[in-house]
């Protein structure tokens, strides 16, 4: 049985962070200021353009044949001494791990960042079964104290300040009251985390690249607290999403260039690990492959290139709306524009409004370093909402009317004649009165005494 | 050569002056114009809502009004990406007239600089003035090289308003953020909107820019209402008034 989600109404949910003059600026200019370092990092490769469209090609070609792909990394990671598991949703995704968990008697694991994790819930999921789970990404571990979820899928703890972040620190790790210096609170988070690194019986990661060829996973972080957390335990358990798979290992060079630069600007992320295998015959790696709607996604003609994502975040980073909203107010594990698109897929009367919380600038599309056409994804979506009858019906007797009188050239000029003599007769209070949303914040256009039309016909004819 | 004038609706009825200087300035640089009567919209408030059904017998009449012309020319970005790039859907892949509506619709810069190669004006704008580059100009008529991306391209609109004798540049810092407009998007997150112009606005005036100026009327509509409403320090123009000198309103 399957619970309904709850509505996702961004405008709603956006208003509060956005009208919060403390925040909304400074969430714009911190994430604009990774966007500009994106831009130098990209004019550093003269081949940028050409490295886009080779990954975007790759993808293409992974995603069409990935059944096969599947089967070959399947095969080469079990050659490697690797145990593969298969998930067909998140449900699945969870109970596998907590009986690999079980096996072991284990009390507390370590994990560093995943997406997946975060999409399957695992650790609530995990918590509710009595384990001890600990993020050991420092924006994560951020986010699980203060018992939030990550606004961002690369920066989590992106809408926090570190004052904010002081006072959290001050009641879990027991910092200095009013304490918000990034260097001190980093440290207290470093001796934190050692503790529980030490006392971790099983690490988790996530998994941006495995490689078809090899059987091999690629796991980036700038903390180093993946290897980390998977050095300590004897039991290393990855989980990935079955679209993160590239065909060979020359293939990954084109993404490990892409990715940290996209993504921080960065020309590489400071820890880009390579697994193969457990690593000795007293350990386990254990490899959990998630669909959860991935296949539903492939089978869609129309929004497949979504599986291109390599999660590098750019498209939130650039995205205006994202900026000054903030990756809450899309009530998803995937914000932003990526999300938008993604979310729906999942269910489209939940996530109904993240396609219209875009004013389909195309920044997202051309930032994406895998070429996923993102706005016209989102405009895609728009059309499918429409046809599932999910738009309200304001909205559609609207574009009803609007397609009526655009269709009857002499309906549109009586309507913009009664319009335009309105807004010069009648009181500013009546023409810009509060249930005018345009006029909130906005002058209407001040009326002309004539139209083009109108002038042609005096002036030309 | 029969050239075609598309004047989008909400140019028609609140801003004609745009209108008038395009016409004229087409007139002047010796092109025939007509302005076929019966035009009203090209669809896209509609198609961005994602209604297709009442998209489609719009966007039929505008390929019929306009099948006869050997090019139409239209003083905005968005309207004519909609014709360029988002016709496909209403039309058989095989109708000529659409084939050739949806090809030989051109923005009022992109003409100027790809058919008519202009290489003077003799009209004075001796002002400030920054460019706000709209957004489906930009990364959907490819006006311009985004921010974004590492592909070369000459910035049409720049160069064709560049003609314009006396004219001062001005650079916002962020060279091509969106300005929040976005159509039915204003209405749906009017207050992402209203700050996403505010920030927009704030850049222009903050680099000493007296006009705000942009090949697209619809974002200039939005800029301008907040403009007015908070009484900030700039003017907006649209960029066939720039090149036809007019004085600053």
């Amino acid at each position: 049985m399957s619970i309904p989600l709850p509505i996702v109404d961004h405008p709603t949910a956006a208003r509060k962070f956005v009208t919060d003059d403390q925040r909304s600026p400074w969430h714009d200019q911190a994430l604009w200021f990774v966007r500009s370092k994106r831009d130098k990092q990209a004019d550093t490769l003269p081949e940028w353009e050409y490295l886009r469209s080779m990954a975007s090609a790759i993808k293409t070609h992974t995603i069409a044949n990935l059944g096969n792909y599947l089967q070959e990394f399947e095969k080469n990671a079990t050659a490697q001494g690797a145990v593969v598991h298969w998930a067909a949703d998140a449900a699945e995704h969870n109970r596998i791990v907590l009986q690999i968990l079980k096996e072991h008697q284990t009390l507390r694991i370590v994990k560093s960042k995943s997406m997946l994790t975060e999409e399957c819930g695992l650790n609530h999921f995990l918590e509710d079964s009595g384990i001890e789970v600990v993020d050991t990404d420092l924006g994560e571990r951020i986010v699980q104290l203060r018992g939030e979820t990550p606004s961002h899928i690369v920066l989590p703890a992106i809408h926090i300040k570190k004052e904010e972040v002081g006072e959290t620190f001050h009641e879990h790790l027991g910092t200095d009251k009013g304490a918000s210096d990034p260097k001190y609170l980093t440290e207290a988070a470093r001796g934190h985390l050692r503790g529980k690194f030490l006392s971790g019986e099983v690490g988790v990661t996530g998994v941006n690249f495995a490689i078809a060829e090899t059987g091999g996973l690629v796991v980036c972080t700038n903390e180093g607290n993946a290897d980390l957390g998977v050095s300590l335990p004897r039991v290393h358990i990855a989980c990935m999403g079955i679209e993160k798979l590239v065909p060979r290992f020359r293939d990954l060079a084109v993404f490990t260039r892409l990715l940290a630069r996209s993504a921080t600007g960065q020309p590489i992320t400071s820890y880009t690990s390579h697994f193969h295998g457990p690593r000795d015959p007293e350990s386990e790696l254990h490899i959990v492959l998630v669909d959860n709607g991935r296949t539903r996604l492939r089978d869609s003609p129309e929004f497949r290139h979504a599986l291109h994502c390599i999660r590098c975040g750019a498209c939130m980073n650039t995205c205006p709306v994202y900026r000054r909203s903030g990756g809450h107010s899309y009530g998803a594990t995937v914000p932003g524009p990526i999300g938008s698109v993604l979310s729906p897929t999942r269910d489209p009367k939940s996530y109904k409004s993240l396609p219209y919380a875009c004013s389909l600038c195309g920044s997202c599309t051309d930032v994406c370093p895998v070429k996923i056409p993102l706005h016209h994804q989102l405009l895609a979506w728009r059309k499918e909402l429409v046809g599932k009858g999910l738009l309200p019906w304001s909205k559609t007797f609207s574009m009803k009317a609007a397609s009526f009188m655009f269709q009857r050239p002499r309906l549109f000029t009586f309507v913009g004649k009664v319009g335009r003599t309105s807004l010069r007769l009648l009181p500013h209070w009546l023409t810009h009165n509060p249930m005018n949303t345009w006029a909130k914040t906005r002058e209407l256009p001040e009326p002309p005494k004539e139209t083009f039309t109108q002038w042609h016909k005096r002036n030309r004819t | 050569m029969s050239v075609a004038l598309f004047v989008p609706c909400y140019i028609d009825q609140f801003y004609p002056d745009v209108a008038v200087a395009t016409l004229e300035l087409l007139e002047s640089l010796g092109v025939d114009v007509e302005f076929p009567s019966g035009q009203t919209c090209c669809g896209q408030p509609m198609a961005n809502t994602g209604c297709n059904a009442e998209t489609a017998p719009v966007a039929r009449r505008f390929v019929e009004i306009f099948a006869d012309y050997d090019a139409v020319v239209c003083p905005s970005g968005s309207c004519t990406a909609m014709v360029r790039h988002h016709y496909a859907e209403y039309f058989a892949a095989d109708d000529a007239a659409f084939q050739h509506v949806s090809t030989r619709t051109f923005e009022l810069c992109e003409y100027l600089h790809d058919e008519l190669k202009v290489e003077q004006m003799h009209t004075s704008f001796p002002h400030k003035v920054s460019l706000h580059q709209s957004c489906h100009g930009l990364r959907e008529l490819r006006l311009g090289q985004s921010s974004e991306s590492r592909v070369v391209r000459e910035n049409k609109v720049k160069n064709v308003v560049s003609l314009v004798n006396d004219i001062q540049w001005i650079t916002p810092e962020r060279s091509d953020e969106c300005c929040g407009f976005g159509g039915t998007f204003a209405v749906n997150e009017p207050e992402v909107s209203t700050e996403m112009g505010r920030a927009r606005i704030a850049d222009h005036i903050n680099v000493g820019s007296e006009v705000l100026a942009s090949a697209d009327m619809s974002c200039l509509m939005h800029l301008q209402g907040l403009i007015r409403r908070e009484k900030s320090p700039i003017k907006v123009m649209h960029v066939a008034q720039i090149m036809m000198g007019r004085p600053i309103h």
